[in-house]
């Protein structure tokens, strides 16, 4: 063994160092943030609980093409749909099986009139497995509470998509 | 009668104003040693509870109380009750001796520090017990590294008080803090000072010795099987010995309750406060090096305690005893 060594082994140099840059640390700024009182920046693109959204005049944006029921790698969706009195072709039910979903993004993705999408809420964990089963009210209802963040999320991602 | 009513009541109210004071801090240093450990790794700590989280023990205590006690049914039922109170209550008898002043000590034994290395001993049958009572592989693994680890550690923070009560000559508490009157023993003792100290960490099973309870090994040690108050029990003796060995630590060394300079605005400040703060120094120290080291391999760990730690505290020994003997220092009584 070299001197050097061993003369740092003796004087426990290597420790008195690391308790200098322990005791620096100590009054550095903190990485981590106190959650559930402040939270942290979420992206734009952020796939968190779904949402079906509408039109400004009320009008649901779904039209029941039912492309995310079929790019579904989980299988999650399923979808009923019939003609309404106007002619037009709406869901009659539309249910997530959120324990089934994956978060993939997929159907959001799929979705040709931004109906479907992922919004920035992570924070909807429940206490039964069935308040998971999200059906079209549920959705509808999500998409009114997340519609402005909602759609500026779409506004800021458009240039990228 | 009525004269031992009155010893016990007044004993018992003694015990209780020294009890009381180390239980809160115990739950106090838990949260000090949390805060530390997260603070080093630009974590926030426990902060939610209370004014800077400082009630966290406490809800911890509440939630522990709350819980089931499961007891395995293969275990021994008996020696796996009395384990975690063996353990807490070794760790707490052994305050009586601690000299808070010259006045405030609960029994001024003249073999204190005897004693207080008696009751330490002592601390190892409380996890040993645990883990051979709780007849699983994990506990009883960890139980014996725990047992190996703290005789081995025993030896030398029993030769580096020997270091001590050559200065003094006597193993009363207060002599030995009256002696350092002058001089803390911290400095012609420094290189004991710094054995007792890693000594101490290898006898609380703290980081960088924390082998019996290695979480990657043996999951929990001895605690392994524990749930409930008996893990709280188990806890809160860790930490009461962690602070014993704090207390013993600036006793011997850091000249307990006497003020590092004896002038006018040192020697205001009560003795228990001085005694306080040197506790809890020592005891950041001990945060501190929990946070910064690596653990240890088990054969390292036995190479430092019986071939660096012992002949190192040997060798200092004779030259203690050798330069009090040439210069006719030696205490005597």
């Amino acid at each position: 063994m070299k001197i050097s060594r061993i003369l740092k082994t003796i004087f426990l140099l290597d420790f008195l160092s690391g308790l200098i840059i322990a005791l620096r640390t100590i009054f550095k700024s903190k990485k981590t943030i106190n959650y559930p009182f402040e939270k942290g920046k979420i992206s734009p693109r952020f796939r968190g609980e779904h949402a079906l959204r509408r039109y400004p005049d009320g009008e649901e944006r779904c039209i029941a093409c039912k492309l995310c029921e079929a790019v579904c790698p989980a299988q999650a969706i399923t979808i009923e749909s019939s003609e309404r009195a106007d002619g037009s072709r709406k869901t009659t039910r539309y249910d997530i099986d959120m324990m089934k979903c994956i978060y993939c993004g997929l159907c959001e993705e799929s979705c040709p009139v931004d109906a479907i999408v992922q919004g920035p809420n992570f924070e909807f964990s429940t206490f039964t497995r069935e308040e998971l089963y999200y059906d079209k009210d549920k959705l509808l209802d999500n998409g009114d509470r997340w519609e402005n963040v909602l759609a500026a999320n779409i506004k800021s991602d458009k240039p990228f998509r | 009668m009525s004269q031992y009513l009155y010893i016990l009541f007044s004993e018992s109210y003694k015990i209780l104003f020294l009890l009381v004071p180390v239980l809160v801090s115990v739950a106090m240093i838990v949260w000090l040693d949390r805060r530390i450990w997260a603070f080093v790794q630009k974590r926030q700590g426990p902060n939610v509870v209370g004014p800077f989280g400082l009630l966290q023990s406490l809800a911890d205590a509440l939630k522990y109380l709350f819980k089931e006690i499961i007891i395995p049914a293969s275990s021994n039922k008996i020696i796996f009750i009395l384990a975690p109170i063996i353990t807490m209550t070794l760790a707490l008898i052994a305050w009586a001796v601690i000299p808070f002043s010259e006045t405030q000590v609960l029994s001024n034994i003249n073999v204190g520090i005897l004693y207080l290395f008696a009751v330490s001993s002592l601390g190892v049958y409380g996890i040993i017990m645990g883990g051979w009572a709780s007849n699983s592989k994990y506990p009883f693994l960890g139980a014996i590294r725990s047992a190996a680890q703290m005789v081995s550690y025993e030896v030398s923070i029993g030769i580096i008080i020997i270091n001590v009560l050559l200065c003094v000559g006597s193993l009363n508490l207060n002599d030995i803090v009256m002696a350092q009157k002058n001089m803390w023993f911290v400095i012609p003792l420094f290189p004991m000072f710094v054995i007792f100290f890693i000594s101490a960490l290898a006898e609380t099973n703290r980081p960088p010795f924390d082998l019996p309870e290695a979480e990657a090994e043996l999951v929990a040690g001895y605690q392994t099987e524990y749930s409930g108050m008996m893990y709280a029990m188990f806890w809160l003796g860790e930490y009461a010995n962690i602070l014993l060995m704090c207390a013993m630590g600036s006793i011997l060394f850091l000249g307990g309750w006497l003020p590092p300079i004896d002038i006018f605005p040192f020697n205001l400040i009560p003795g228990p406060i001085w005694l306080i703060f040197k506790i809890l120094l020592l005891f950041i120290l001990f945060a501190l090096v929990k946070a910064i080291v690596p653990r240890y391999r088990y054969d390292q760990l036995m190479k430092l305690g019986w071939k660096i730690f012992l002949p190192l505290s040997l060798t200092w020994v004779v030259l203690t005893a050798s330069y009090l003997f040439y210069f006719n220092l030696l205490p005597v009584n």
